[in-house]
């Protein structure tokens, strides 16, 4: 197996319920390295739960989860150190409200990584850089849109160099029109290889972007396949009609 | 002012340590903390005062009084101070514990850099009031034999027979010291201000 095709995720029949509802029953598929995946699904089907239980915010019932071949499923696997591998994207953010976007970006790397603080400020700032925000590096979280903070949480997860980003519906918290700065990110990050799990009902960036999209509902995958096949002749008539409904909300720009 | 001092900062250590073992501890911990917390708010701080002084003679040591007194309101404004930040605390939003994990920190960690340092600027409102009435506790301790600002006080009315005159002033350096002191928290409430996050500034 060459270096670039290597699995970095490999997610092997998880299930997981609260209490009497179970919420996912028995999810498997595959992440390569530099795809980009994207998560589609009705709401509570699971599809945050999925995420985190990969990140391990959330144990699962059972099966397993693999990043680059280590299995972080097992007991007692220091957690701290394999979320340092995975960056997360929130829908709300989530950005230290009481930090400027540039000690947002580098509070992990001084602190996590450990890195010297000159080092981790001009890897931050570039970081800030690749996402267009290096001029508003000394600005807090409340002086920024929603747009260009989610960009900041973007750089923040991007700086500690994960193996793998995930993003929980990263535009769904946003006006219409900073949406588009948002995914043009997300879009530069793909392309440059970055391995992405997206839960998002972003058809066109899915189209656009993405390897492979996962239609997730009632807990299990109902269909997964390349945009193009699942657009143009999805085999299950669920998918369909879900994707014909997104469609028309969203757009298929 | 010595006392104050003293319980203040007693108060405030143990306080935020019992505010985030209440948050984030196991049960049995936040069960402990309860207790502690209702025992120390329910019982009056006189009645506290002739607790620990007599008290502690009888369990065979011996407190002096301003150590007595500063252990017994210490614990208990701990106690409410622990309410203070507890209520802090849990303003602040799930989301930046959650974030603070994901980039790898640990439990300790994320308490430590992200949520104490949000925890301080939301408690300072409360914390100023706290102050004011633990400022004013300090005279209970004239109970227990502490050479506080009403018995001395009650020293110069001894020799001077000019009460009024002596409780005045009393009653003046009561309002200085609460007046400066909560102007001095305000200010340092808006110096740790975020901008853009906490737009109203205070009154200071």
């Amino acid at each position: 197996m060459s270096e670039d095709t290597k699995t970095i995720l490999k997610v092997e029949n998880i299930h997981k319920s609260y209490g009497k509802e179970s919420i996912l029953k028995g999810i498997s598929f595959e992440l390569k390295k530099s795809e980009t995946k994207v998560i589609i699904g009705p709401s509570g089907t699971g599809k945050s739960t999925l995420l985190r239980c990969i990140n391990g915010l959330t144990k699962p019932d059972k099966g397993h989860i693999w990043l680059d071949g280590l299995d972080i499923t097992t007991p007692g696997i220091n957690i701290d150190n394999v979320r340092q591998e995975i960056g997360m994207v929130f829908q709300n953010f989530n950005l230290f409200t009481h930090l400027t976007a540039l000690d947002n970006v580098r509070i992990g790397l001084i602190k996590v990584k450990k890195l010297p603080k000159k080092i981790a400020t001009e890897k931050a700032m570039a970081t800030l850089e690749k996402v267009g925000l290096a001029e508003k590096a000394y600005h807090y979280p409340a002086q920024l849109s929603g747009g260009q903070q989610q960009r900041v949480s973007i750089a923040r997860a991007l700086a500690m160099d994960p193996k793998l980003i995930l993003f929980d519906e990263p535009t769904s918290a946003l006006d219409p029109e900073l949406i588009g700065e948002v995914l043009q990110v997300m879009k530069n990050l793909s392309e440059s290889g970055m391995t992405m799990l997206v839960v998002s009902h972003e058809m066109g960036f899915a189209r656009s972007v993405c390897d492979e999209i996962i239609f997730i509902e009632k807990g299990v995958i109902v269909e997964q396949g390349p945009p193009d096949v699942l657009f143009s002749c999805p085999k299950n008539p669920r998918t369909r009609e879900f994707l014909h409904k997104i469609s028309e909300l969203y757009g298929e720009s | 002012m010595e006392l104050t001092g003293l319980l203040l900062t007693l108060g405030l250590v143990i306080g935020i340590f019992l505010a985030f073992g209440q948050v984030y501890g196991p049960p049995s911990l936040s069960f402990l903390i309860v207790s502690y917390e209702r025992f120390f708010r329910s019982v009056p701080a006189l009645v506290l005062l002739f607790l620990f002084f007599f008290g502690s003679s009888y369990f065979g040591f011996s407190l002096s009084p301003l150590t007595a007194a500063a252990l017994a309101l210490g614990f208990r404004s701990s106690a409410y101070q622990s309410q203070i930040f507890r209520g802090a605390i849990q303003s602040i939003g799930e989301g930046q514990m959650m974030a603070a994990r994901a980039i790898g920190m640990s439990r300790l960690q994320a308490i430590f850099y992200i949520i104490f340092p949000q925890t301080i600027r939301l408690a300072i409102p409360s914390w100023s009031n706290e102050y004011s009435s633990v400022l004013k506790d300090t005279s209970l301790a004239y109970a227990i034999g502490v050479i506080e600002l009403v018995r001395e006080g009650r020293y110069i009315i001894v020799r001077t027979f000019e009460p009024m005159l002596i409780y005045i002033v009393v009653a003046f350096i009561y309002f200085i010291l609460t007046y400066t002191g909560n102007r001095l928290l305000g200010f340092l409430e808006n110096k740790l201000a975020v901008p853009g996050y906490e737009k109203k500034l205070s009154p200071g």
